[in-house]
């Protein structure tokens, strides 16, 4: 059995999303993703610390947590703000919905989330932040 | 830098040197629309050859030109790899924007349109 976790906490600039996507990406090489795995997983994990920088935090500042863990041919991903929160997490959930259609937001975000991860759950709290969990099996198409 | 971008006549080539997230649209869009208006540009082509990731910032950004010049003009991609491929069929981003090779390809098919 494969088990593995890491822990990375940065400030919610913009500038840190690339970082984040990468340092997520590098840890899951282990599992000896294909390109696509790694493509896909790099998207989710852009998306959501994107989310984190434009809705959660609204550009302002504040501290992004990443938590990333291994567990046989499965990466579970939680990416987690302590913003404004969603008030509606269904109607976010919507393919091509925005809240912010004036900063150019497609309202794909959740949408790739879940076309390129196995898993995704939404947690969200008014004035507390939110929190993506999601999942990904490596290796599906070799097993 | 992040991007170059070459303006000919009312064609614009913006090359891309860095993965098109959120950090990079917000930066290049701006400077795009400003160009559009005080360039009469109506061509834009979009290089992908040199990077390997664009999420939905990138389809936000491209969508967005694509109303600015609607009616008026163009837009494509070219150089695009097998992961941004996907990001263009899964957001149906490929049905309004035309996806080449090369630039010399698309700057041809342009030119071409316009005659």
């Amino acid at each position: 059995m494969v088990k593995n976790k890491m822990h990375l906490e940065f400030d919610s600039k913009s500038e840190n999303e690339s970082f984040a996507r990468v340092a997520v990406a590098a840890f899951c090489t282990r599992l000896d993703p294909t390109i696509e795995e790694i493509a896909d997983i790099k998207t989710a994990v852009s998306e959501a610390v994107t989310n984190c920088v434009v809705h959660g935090y609204e550009g302002k500042e504040g501290t992004i947590t990443i938590e990333c863990s291994i567990q046989d041919d499965w990466v579970t991903v939680l990416v987690h703000d302590d913003g404004v929160g969603i008030e509606n997490i269904n109607k976010a959930m919507e393919p091509l919905y925005t809240s912010k259609p004036e900063l150019e937001r497609s309202g794909m975000g959740f949408s790739f989330m879940e076309a390129f991860m196995d898993e995704l759950e939404v947690d969200s709290k008014i004035g507390y932040g939110t929190t993506v969990i999601m999942k990904k099996r490596i290796g599906v198409i070799n097993k | 830098m992040d991007y170059i971008y070459m303006i000919t006549e009312d064609r614009m080539i913006i090359s891309l040197n860095a993965d098109l997230d959120h950090h990079l649209a917000d930066e290049i869009r701006e400077v795009i629309d400003k160009i559009i208006d005080e360039r009469g540009v109506k061509y834009i082509i979009f290089d992908f050859s040199k990077i390997s990731f664009m999420d939905s910032a990138g389809i936000g950004l491209i969508m967005g030109r694509y109303k600015k010049i609607r009616g008026i003009g163009k837009i494509a991609v070219v150089g695009v790899n097998p992961s941004i491929e996907r990001i263009l069929q899964i957001s149906g981003l490929h049905k309004i924007v035309k996806e080449y090779p090369d630039v010399a390809q698309a700057a041809k098919k342009m030119q071409e349109a316009k005659v």
